[in-house]
């Protein structure tokens, strides 16, 4: 089976160490540069079930801000990350928005939560 | 619109258009002032060094060097009429080397046939007492007292509102394109915004005065050269200047300057290139390094790394022989009511010493005007006094406290680093020439000039300005339509 | 409902500001204020969308706003007082606060410690002498992000960004998300400025070009930026010629360094460092001035916001012993000098006896990565104080090291103590 060579920076830590990894068909042979085990976790993380926290804006109606930020309670799979910002995007909450308030539950069937970032007031609640 | 017939049509309202319009506006006049920008002085006007020139350097006998003189002379009454930032500090040639120094004394010789007064050869240890920074090598200077700084978009603000208020009518983005001609009299222009109709045009257009004039026919071999100028800013809290000086002049140019301003920053520069593009505002590395050498040659101890700010300004230099035969020069003003067409009074190549020649240029305007059988009658409700709008920084602590509790919005600080308020913004906004756009509001509250250069203020300049226009924050511009900061919100449908 | 005189006066209420003015209140201090300029707490962390923040104090992976909000709770919950929407106009070394408010007016406050959190500002454009025209849609890379993440508008359709910084490649990811295509990613300097992590989740992840070693030449366009030309530069910073590419976009983001705003320490008398813009501080975060503290970014730019957090409450937590004790200085100090390949220390002096109480924390910057281990060593001449190992050091990561108390004899010693990166 021919040798295929990808390369990877892995984020577990900061140190971000630069990972060669050969690979036959979907297996990884080799792996060089890692400075401890996590590395390879990340790579087989990577190779079969990336995963990303996304963070992003939602609209809100009434608040004193025209947007809340939200993010996703855990990370979702790479893979959704567009279909998951376009959801967010059909979305006007109501003020007031409260930390913690789930803007979608079990987002895309993935099990994990949308939830807001912070506190809108309603507008007429400002001074 | 269209059907109104005006006395005056006057073509750019930069510091010379501005002035004409507000010593005509005395008169019984009706009055057309048109400006091709979004703003009034976006040309020359708002990118010069700031200078109120003495009159020493303009070659003695033409027209630069008269209207120079009696403008100079002027400013101290209409500062004080028209309630813009003047401050006649006096400015300073300095020589470096005893080379330089042999230099001065013609230069004074100059100014006194050119009569400017006041003036008085320094040495070396005068001139470093004054500017303790000034390099060592330094011989002496000319000093000549009458020299001033001001704030020299705040004196086309100025003269225009002043004009406005009594009773001329300011028209923005509007274009001239050609002169409507009843054989060979003018009896008016054609603009992008239609035709108007007039007894008189005055072409005060700036870099476009040749293009104007040509329509007429008018002096086909006269040509508008731009030539660039470039300047560093630096920040005030960091380099201090005290005065006005300049280097000993060359054949081309007054040569590159260190000099405090009216806002106390110490800007320095222009160089002087010639261009082609009467737009091309650019700056560029080699101008930029430019100005830096001959600044340091100055004041040597100078940072770069204290530079909060560049601009370039472009001047425009035409190549009109003196109208004195008997004076050997060819890059004069063009001041003349043209004998080749009837009804145009014709102002070209008015470039440095043009702000300080300015008012004089107005007053004579108005002594053609007057030569070619006009009959000027005074308006008795004119108003030469235009008042100053509240500036929240220079004022004392307790007058900020009275000003705040008069109208709060002046309590809302929206540029941290030169602290203008709300309240400011906000008059500029609905004042007689209301200022539209960010840089509109920039060039007359000094907002977004400081350290952060806009970093703060922007958003909320722009919240002001929507609101207070009752339009989108999308139509919002930086310098009129073209120049819009936002495309869409955040959450356009169509984006994806 | 403003008093007339504090105890604590905190000015700035991002996280150093909340940090300080929550410990200050819980270390005993009875009246505390912020002041803070935006329309509510929680200062630039309220546009830090993005996650990242919370992973060391609260082992938590949490967006800005979500950390923010948790200081902004406990505080509403301590009787601190807030002005917002306000500016502090000047303050003197006396200790004496000039602000002004649309809503309180002018406001003149006295106080016994202050505390100075304002943060940073951005480098701007004309601060690296960018030449060309001078259109609208160049912005700081913080300005576009107030835009899009909290006006709600955005600044553009096409960006190149200028700047390997973690706040040019977050802004990067933000913007694709919103549906804008980032062209480019230029960096001036041979390696990455900003964090690793971010550099694979905002730009490896969508395909967006970074360039080290690439600039922008000029900027291209009237009214609207049409163009950047960029260009390639050698080890000496000089452009190679023949490498310059016109990239055409309509907004280029710079994001070209943090600078410490220290404009009202200034106005107090309090002494910067050059190095760092900020002000010398001891190790209770105390500057020159006796009574005025200083926290966060406005000393020097931090890489965690969790360090800040905690520098915050330092800070606050000395800066209300002032208040209540007015503990002046004890005895003799001894200076922090950045050694080999380090660009700058802080804090800048330290008290000889602060060794009796507890281990004290330097951090650091250094002035050029290491991708190998390293000894991070404190030395008093040729005398090793202390030391410890790092697997690597980057300019983009904070170091620290902690001085033990079991050097408290060593350090008495000393006049001054330089801190030094050697390779192992």
């Amino acid at each position: 089976m021919t040798q295929e060579h990808r390369k990877f920076i892995c984020i577990t830590c900061p140190r971000g160490c630069a990972l060669d990894v050969t690979m036959e068909g979907e297996a990884v042979v080799k792996m060089e540069g890692n400075s401890c085990k996590r590395g390879i976790d990340y790579v087989t993380g990577e190779l079969n079930d990336p995963r990303r926290m996304v963070t992003t804006t939602v609209r809100v109606r009434g608040g004193v801000h025209p947007l809340a930020p939200v993010y996703t309670e855990s990370p979702i799979p790479k893979p959704r990350i567009l279909d998951l910002l376009a959801e967010i995007r059909k979305i006007e909450l109501r003020a007031p928005v409260k930390f913690g308030d789930v803007v979608i539950e079990n987002a895309l069937g993935t099990g994990v939560n949308v939830l807001a970032s912070r506190n809108i007031p309603a507008k007429s609640e400002a001074s | 619109m269209a059907d109104k017939k005006y006395d005056v049509i006057i073509i750019g309202a930069g510091v010379v258009g501005s002035m004409v319009a507000r010593f005509l506006s005395r008169y019984k006049l009706d009055i057309l002032l048109i400006e091709k920008d979004s703003d009034i002085g976006m040309g020359a006007s708002s990118a010069n060094t700031a200078i109120i020139h003495a009159g020493y350097d303009p070659k003695p006998g033409t027209l630069k060097a008269e209207m120079n003189v009696v403008g100079n002379q002027m400013f101290d009454q209409l500062a004080g009429e028209l309630n813009f930032t003047f401050e006649r500090r006096g400015d300073y040639v300095v020589a470096i080397g005893p080379e330089e120094f042999a230099k001065l004394e013609s230069l004074r010789q100059q100014g006194l046939e050119n009569g400017v007064p006041g003036m008085v050869i320094l040495n070396g240890a005068d001139v470093r007492r004054r500017e303790p920074n000034i390099n060592p090598e330094v011989s002496g200077a000319l000093w000549a007292t009458t020299g001033g700084i001001c704030d020299p978009f705040g004196v086309v603000v100025a003269a225009a509102e002043n004009a406005v208020v009594n009773g001329v009518t300011l028209m923005t983005d509007t274009t001239f394109e050609d002169f409507i001609m009843d054989g060979k009299r003018i009896v008016g222009i054609k603009t992008n915004r239609g035709d108007f109709r007039s007894r008189w045009v005055v072409n005060s257009a700036g870099l476009y005065s040749d293009v104007v004039m040509h329509k007429a026919g008018l002096r086909p071999e006269f040509k508008i050269t731009p030539r660039k100028g470039e300047y560093y800013v630096f920040d005030k809290a960091e380099i201090t200047i005290n005065n006005v000086l300049f280097p000993v002049p060359s054949a081309t140019s007054k040569g590159i300057l260190v000099t405090t301003t009216v806002h106390g920053n110490t800007i320095i520069g222009p160089n002087a290139l010639e261009i082609d593009d009467k737009e091309d505002r650019s700056i560029t590395r080699e101008g930029l390094d430019e100005i830096w050498q001959g600044a340091i040659n100055l004041i040597p101890s100078l940072s770069l790394r204290y530079s909060i700010a560049e601009f370039a300004g472009l001047r425009p230099g035409g190549n009109a022989p003196c109208a004195n035969p008997d004076v050997n020069y060819n890059k004069d003003f063009i001041i003349e009511i043209p004998k080749e067409v009837e009804g145009l009074v014709n102002l070209g190549g008015i470039e440095s010493p043009g702000l300080s020649s300015s008012p004089a240029i107005a007053v004579r305007v108005v002594e053609l005007l007057k030569g070619a059988g006009e009959k000027l009658e005074e308006k008795s409700e004119w108003n030469p006094i235009r008042k100053a709008r509240p500036r929240f920084r220079d004022m004392l602590p307790i007058e900020q406290k009275l000003l705040i509790e008069n109208d709060p919005s002046y309590g809302r600080v929206i540029c941290r680093c030169e602290n203008v308020t709300e309240g400011e913004i906000v008059a500029e906004i609905h004042a007689p020439i209301p200022a539209c756009t960010y840089d509109a509001i920039k060039r007359r509250t000094w907002l977004g000039t400081g350290r952060c250069q806009g970093g703060f203020d922007t958003p909320r300049v722009v919240e002001i300005l929507a609101r207070e226009l009752g339009v989108s924050p999308l139509e919002i511009s930086k310098k009129g339509k073209g120049s819009e900061f936002l495309v869409r919100p955040t959450k356009d449908e169509e984006a994806k | 409902m403003l008093k007339e005189k504090y105890d604590v006066i905190v000015i700035g209420a991002g996280p150093a500001g909340l940090a300080a003015a929550i410990e200050a209140k819980k270390t005993g201090a009875q009246d505390v204020l912020v002041i803070e300029r935006a329309q509510e707490l929680g200062g630039i962390l309220q546009q830090c969308i993005h996650n990242g923040f919370g992973l060391q104090i609260f082992k938590k992976d949490l967006p800005g706003p979500a950390y923010a909000q948790r200081f902004i709770d406990e505080l509403a919950g301590l009787h601190i007082d807030t002005l917002l929407d306000a500016m502090v106009l000047n303050v003197s070394s006396e200790r004496h606060v000039y602000a002004t408010s649309r809503g309180s007016g002018f406001v003149e406050l006295d106080t016994r410690a202050l505390v100075l959190a304002m943060g940073c500002r951005e480098r701007t454009r004309a601060q690296i002498a960018l030449p060309g025209t001078r259109p609208a849609g160049v912005y700081t890379a913080g300005t576009a992000q107030r835009f899009v993440n909290i006006e709600g508008f955005m600044p553009g359709k096409r960006f190149v960004i200028l700047g390997s910084g973690d706040i040019g490649m977050i802004m990067a990811r933000r913007l694709t998300f919103e549906g804008a295509k980032v062209e480019r990613v230029l960096e001036i300097m041979p390696f990455l400025t900003g964090l690793t992590r971010n550099y694979v989740q905002c730009l490896q992840d969508y395909d967006i070009s970074l360039q080290l070693q690439h600039t922008v030449k000029r900027i291209i366009g009237n009214d609207r930026v049409e163009a950047i030309e960029s260009v390639q530069i050698d080890n000496q910073r000089q452009p190679i010629p023949g490498t310059e590419e016109t990239i055409p976009c309509d907004t280029l983001l710079l994001s070209v360094g943090l600078i410490p705003e220290n404009e009202l320490s200034r106005k107090a008398g309090v002494s910067l460092d050059p190095v760092t813009a900020g002000p010398f501080v001891d190790e209770k975060m105390q500057t020159n001035v006796p009574g005025i503290f200083a926290a966060g970014n406005v000393v020097h730019v931090y890489d965690l916001v969790d360090w800040v957090t905690q520098a915050g409450m330092l800070c606050g937590r000395n800066a209300a012993q002032y208040a209540i004790a007015e503990r002046k200085h004890l005895g003799r100090r001894v200076k922090m000098k950045a050694g080999d390949n380090v660009r700058y220390v802080v804090p800048h002096v330290l008290d000889k006896e602060s060794l009796a109480e507890s281990a004290q924390r330097l951090q650091m910057r250094v002035t050029l990565p290491i991708e190998e281990p390293v000894w991070v060593e404190v030395m008093n001449g040729e005398e090793r104080v202390t030391r410890k190992t790092e697997l690597y050091v980057r300019p983009g990561e904070m170091v620290n090291i902690d001085i033990p108390q079991s050097a408290y004899d060593a350090v008495q010693r000393a006049s001054e103590l330089s801190v030094r990166i050697v390779r192992r």
